[in-house]
């Protein structure tokens, strides 16, 4: 894992302005913001160039300094905003956040979700690296991300309900998936939906195969999906919120499943959650985002020891615990997210930290911190020391947990 | 897993009970109709023997008056008549009023006493023009509403989605006689491409019957299209942001094939329960339009039905597009079932 | 750990650390927080509930003849003790929510009783609950749908008091400012609008209006399941001290246990509309007794990966059974693997089998020495009504 480099780009800093301008004036604002848009295709036809610095990786996946920006009439939103991490097959990373961390952009944004259509293009400022397999998908024509997508990249989201299409049958959506990009009629195609289906334990898959997604329960639903994106063998696979939805005793069955087929087909996860717990359950490494950086990330077993963000001790403390004893009260983290659009300067989450002021002359709010090697693969992005943070999670954190 | 509510119904037996409803649909729809029709006179203070009356020529005795009323039913109860009424529809009525005598056959949908003419025959002359210029029409807005609906959802904000949506405007808010006037105006008189010509049947002349509905249809249709443009693309916008259509993006399906498929099908099922309602209203006649181009359709009739106060002949043309927009319901909501899946469970 | 890992079927013991706090329960006590607001065994419950039932009925044709019903709550009885926070969990269709609805009668139950401070309020007409709704508010899991986007928050929060004609001492206003002050938030936001605010915050405002008439009784359906992580521990806090400091009551109904197990003093597990199990928190967490809080308890992700390797789980199979067909004899019987014939046959009654612990299954999980038969009829019929 390399650290994120930072070049903030000079088009899109302009483009910022345009919109601030339009904000301000209210009349001008349309026109404004179509000035703005038209910046941002032309700083994103800019940056291919300016990537690929570094050359090709090792790693299967590798993302380096990814911005994913999205111009509105009120400002930038600035969802993903320089993020760097790597994953090999076989691994598992856990990515972690609350609404508006990032996560989720992060991930459409390495299936090449943002730019898959025509108008999608026109909302979306992308930047930086995403190195699949050794190719580039960022400055990659969408079209040749499209073809790797379903086959060497697929997804599972959160509602299986709605992400799967009313209208057609579910045996009819994995044929679709198979067909995209095999060259085999129906039949083939058909046969092979069954053979998935019946893979992530459906029952009496010849017969459930013809059914709507409306007639499957939750749980079946959710294995369909996993059918669905595991159909064409990819080597990627993304669950982004997959239990979510689900209730416990079907979430432990799908997380389990997931396991299973990660020890059979030997592929990458990454897996996309707000729940530590879900998170424990898979992991090898994880990935704390928060307003759209990552703040901290290592190898599961040390991030959930010791974690070295003052962030990551606060979702630990927020959350009750049934494998512990009960505590008296939750440490709850004051406040909430910051606005995409107008993130803290600083460290992102100063306002929120009870630790701001430990660092001297104010530096938590005026400088944003870097990704600073702890140990070993395990990484923080925070101005205290790790003499202070080691000091403040053993005597002050842990003990209440 | 067996599921106990998993049960499907079949859609036959969706059909037939749609089916059966509609019948009993048109049942109230013609009896509240028929009643208002024949109570409205006796409202208006009216008496059985002014009404009857006017069935006759111009010095009646009251002993005409008297056989009139008898022999019409006028003394009946309003549900003694409404049943006369619907027998008659099967099985014929005859008619005996001073010293004509009149028949009206199978089906009896009313008799005008005023111009001594049997109301469905009638509609039945009618009724070919007013089908080739609701569906002409309809063919029109369809291919051009819809398209033009997508093309704008998936370039919202472009010089085509402004253009377009502006026009769409103009075709909603501007009159239809406005509109008409003008294409006549434009295209007969200023330069004669679409001569003025009567209906000429579509198995008389395939060609003439469309030279002459040309206008008709594209009048109509700028209204309707601008509708349906306007209701796609707002259906398309909506659908194109829905969980599903990024499931077939991250299958990696050609953009294309995302709008069509898993975009438009799931776009134009609302679209459908209006165009039901639109195309059973136009069926009923197209008033305005036939008047602005003179075509003698169910529409011409009734505005002249109504100008001549000639209650059978309102009543005949009210239950007729009445009974096009059961009709066109009950179509509608069998492809509703057979498009959407989960109408058909319930 | 010793009780549970006897058991010769296929699973294994709940977490180390919650069956540690049942073993200390017994010597200790009730644990700190649960020691001040902990009542009397014997006091007057405040709600009393007996034989719930709610069908919603299921129709078909033209003429709506009924076909079946939805079996949404199946008979069920519990008390609600002054003071003490009930804790309702189950998943999805388990009728934990309409169980909510019911008892602050925003439905009518189909049967059974609801008894509220001693009054029936089981079948009370819209009119007559009206003096009732105060005693009786609710906390909504959307904090988004249930503010109405064109009221201020001062209008929101002051509704009840326009409802009941009540005009609280030193005017509506100044009372909506203390009101907003005591869930934390800044008496200045009185004139602002629900879009302004964080889910978070909008969860304080639907919690102030729902405090306004200084209820007795609080239900709250998953109060802080749509927050975000760090968000939660914030209401879930603030529900602890209003409930020290104004001695509310509250039924919380939720899917998640751990959330559950931290702010409830006794817990029931419903399943398939039915309660499978009640009991003490020490209790029931520690040491559960129905397969299906077992199987519950060990599906819960614990944030803990070395936990992953050392800890076995019960996989349930398949999915719960609909509620418009359920199983015959004990509803679990389809998933449970400990399910023998006499659990299709005969519905095992909620029986208490410990102090404070009543548990609805023909094969409890017992500890050493304790007994599948209640003590005595008479003390398993005194413990059942009284909870």
């Amino acid at each position: 894992m390399t650290d994120s480099s930072e070049n903030q780009t000079e088009p899109a800093a302009k483009a910022g302005k345009a919109a601030k301008a339009g904000k301000a004036d209210k009349a001008a604002k349309a026109e404004k913001a179509v000035k703005a848009e038209k910046a941002a295709k032309g700083s994103e036809a800019a940056q291919p160039a300016a990537a690929g610095a570094a050359g090709p990786p090792t790693a299967f996946l590798e993302v380096r300094d990814l911005k994913v920006h999205f111009p509105t009439d009120d400002g930038i939103v600035k969802s993903v905003d320089g993020l760097t991490f790597s994953l090999e097959k076989g691994k598992t990373l856990g990515v972690v956040g609350e609404s508006g961390s990032g996560k989720s952009v992060t991930s459409l944004a390495v299936m090449g979700l943002h730019r898959a259509s025509r108008q999608q293009r026109s909302k979306v400022r992308m930047s930086g690296e995403i190195w699949l397999d050794g190719k580039e998908l960022v400055g990659a024509d969408p079209d040749e991300v499209r073809r790797l997508r379903g086959r060497e990249m697929a997804m599972i989201f959160q509602d299986p309900l709605s992400a799967l299409h009313p209208f057609y049958t579910v045996g009819q959506q994995i044929v679709e998936a198979y067909r995209v990009h095999h060259d085999v009629d129906k039949k083939t195609a058909r046969k092979r939906a069954v053979e998935m289906l019946d893979r992530v334990g459906i029952p009496q898959p010849d017969k459930r195969v013809d059914d709507h997604p409306h007639q499957f329960s939750g749980g079946m639903r959710q294995r369909a999906m996993i059918a669905m994106a595991l159909v064409n063998n990819p080597e990627l696979l993304i669950a982004d919120e997959p239990t979510t939805a689900l209730d416990v005793t079907v979430q432990a069955q799908i997380l389990d499943l997931i396991r299973d087929l990660q020890k059979e087909f030997g592929s990458a996860v990454i897996i996309i959650t707000h729940d530590l717990g879900v998170v424990a359950e898979l992991a090898d490494d994880l990935l704390v985002m928060y307003g759209g950086r990552c703040i901290e990330r290592g190898p599961a077993a040390e991030v959930f020891s010791a974690p070295q963000h003052p962030y990551t001790w606060g979702l630990l403390g927020s959350m009750p615990r049934i494998d512990r004893d009960q505590t008296d009260r939750l440490i709850p983290v004051k406040g909430s997210p910051p606005s995409l659009i107008n993130v803290p300067s600083g460290c992102a989450f100063n306002p929120r930290c009870p630790y701001a002021d430990v660092p001297k002359d104010d530096v938590t709010r005026t400088v944003r911190p870097e990704l600073r090697q702890v140990a070993g693969g395990h990484f923080s992005a925070c101005h205290m020391t790790q003499e202070e943070r080691e000091r403040i999670w053993t005597e002050e954190i842990a003990p209440r947990l | 897993m067996a599921r106990g509510h998993r049960r499907r119904i079949p859609v036959f037996s969706y059909i037939i009970r749609r089916l059966i409803s509609a019948v009993i649909l048109l049942l109230i729809v013609s009896a509240v109709t028929f009643g208002i029709f024949f109570l409205l006179p006796k409202l208006a203070g009216q008496t059985t023997d002014q009404l009857a009356q006017q069935y006759i020529g111009k010095a009646p005795t009251p002993a005409d008056i008297a056989a009139v009323k008898k022999n019409l039913g006028l003394d009946k109860p309003v549900y003694e008549q409404y049943w006369d009424f619907l027998k008659g529809i099967f099985v014929g009525v005859d008619y005996k009023f001073g010293p004509e005598a009149a028949r009206c056959n199978v089906p009896c949908f009313g008799y005008s006493f005023k111009t001594h003419i049997e109301v469905w025959p009638e509609i039945q002359s009618r009724l070919p023009v007013t089908m080739s210029l609701a569906f002409g029409a309809a063919v029109v807005w369809l291919v051009s509403g819809i398209s033009t609906g997508v093309i704008s959802a998936l370039r919202p904000g472009s010089i085509f989605d402004r253009l377009s949506m502006g026009v769409a405007l103009a075709g909603v808010s501007l009159p239809m006689f406005f509109t008409g006037a003008l294409a006549l105006a434009l295209f007969t008189y200023q330069w004669p491409i679409f001569e003025r010509s009567d209906y000429i049947p579509l198995f008389e002349n395939p060609f003439l019957w469309a030279r002459t509905l040309v206008l008709p249809w594209v009048t109509l249709a700028f209204l309707y299209s601008a509708l349906y443009a306007r209701l796609t693309r707002a259906g398309m916008m909506e659908t194109l942001g829905e969980d599903y259509i990024r499931t077939a993006r991250a299958k990696g399906l050609h953009e294309r094939k995302v709008v069509v498929r898993h975009g438009l099908r799931a776009a134009l099922t609302p679209i459908i329960t209006v165009f039901g309602m639109d195309l059973g209203l136009l069926l009923g006649g197209a008033l305005i339009t036939e008047q602005v181009f003179s075509l003698q359709g169910v529409g011409a009739f009734a505005v002249q039905a109504i100008t001549d106060n000639d209650l059978p002949k309102v009543l005949g043309v009210t239950l007729l597009a009445a009974f096009f927009i059961v009709l066109c319901n009950l179509v509608v909501d069998v492809l509703y079932a057979a498009v959407d899946p989960r109408v058909r469970l319930s | 750990m010793t009780e549970t890992t006897d058991d010769e079927s296929k699973k294994i013991p709940p977490q180390q650390a919650a069956g540690k706090t049942a073993a200390e329960g017994p010597k200790d006590g009730p644990d700190g927080s649960g020691t001040p607001r902990q009542p009397a065994g014997d006091a007057e419950p405040l709600l009393r509930v007996r034989g719930l039932v709610r069908h919603f009925p299921i129709t078909k044709g033209l003429l709506k003849r009924q076909v079946g019903a939805v079996q949404a709550v199946d008979g069920i009885d519990f008390d609600v003790r002054p003071g003490e926070t009930l804790g309702v969990v189950g998943e999805s269709g388990c009728g934990k929510s309409t169980m909510g609805r019911l008892i602050t009668r925003l439905d009518e139950p189909t049967g059974g009783a609801i008894e509220f401070e001693g009054t029936d309020i089981t079948h009370l007409s819209t009119g007559k609950l009206r003096p009732m709704r105060r005693d009786i508010q609710m906390i909504f899991q959307d904090p988004y749908g249930s503010l109405n986007p064109r009221h201020t928050i001062g209008g929101i929060v002051s509704t009840p008091f326009r409802l009941q004609g009540v005009e609280p001492e030193g005017g509506v206003k100044k009372e909506v400012q203390r009101l907003l002050e005591l869930v934390g938030l800044s008496p200045e936001h009185y004139n602002r609008y629900p879009h302004e605010f964080s889910g978070g915050q909008r969860q304080r405002i639907g919690i102030a209006r729902a405090l306004a008439l200084k209820p007795k009784l609080v239900v709250a359906d998953e109060p802080v399941s749509a927050l975000d992580v760090s968000i939660q521990a914030q209401v879930v806090n603030l529900m602890d001290d209003l409930q020290d400091e104004l001695g509310l009551t509250y039924v919380i109904i939720a899917h998640d246990l751990s959330v559950i197990r931290h702010v409830s003093d006794r817990i029931a597990v419903m399943y398939l509309g039915k309660i499978v199990e009640l009991g003490d928190r020490q209790s029931l967490y520690g040491a559960p007794m129905h397969p299906y809080t077992k199987a519950l308890m060990s599906a819960v992700p614990v944030p803990d990966p070395k936990r992953r390797t050392d800890r076995d789980r019960i996989l349930l199979k398949g999915d719960v059974p609909s509620p418009i067909n359920p199983p015959s004899g004990c509803r679990f019987r389809t998933r449970c693997w400990k399910a023998t014939e006499e659990c299709a046959t005969t519905e095992p009654p909620l029986v208490a089998l410990r102090t404070g612990h009543q548990v609805a299954c023909h094969h409890p999980e017992l500890k050493p020495g304790e007994s599948a038969v209640p003590a005595g009829a008479k003390a398993a019929g005194k413990a059942a009504t009284d909870g």
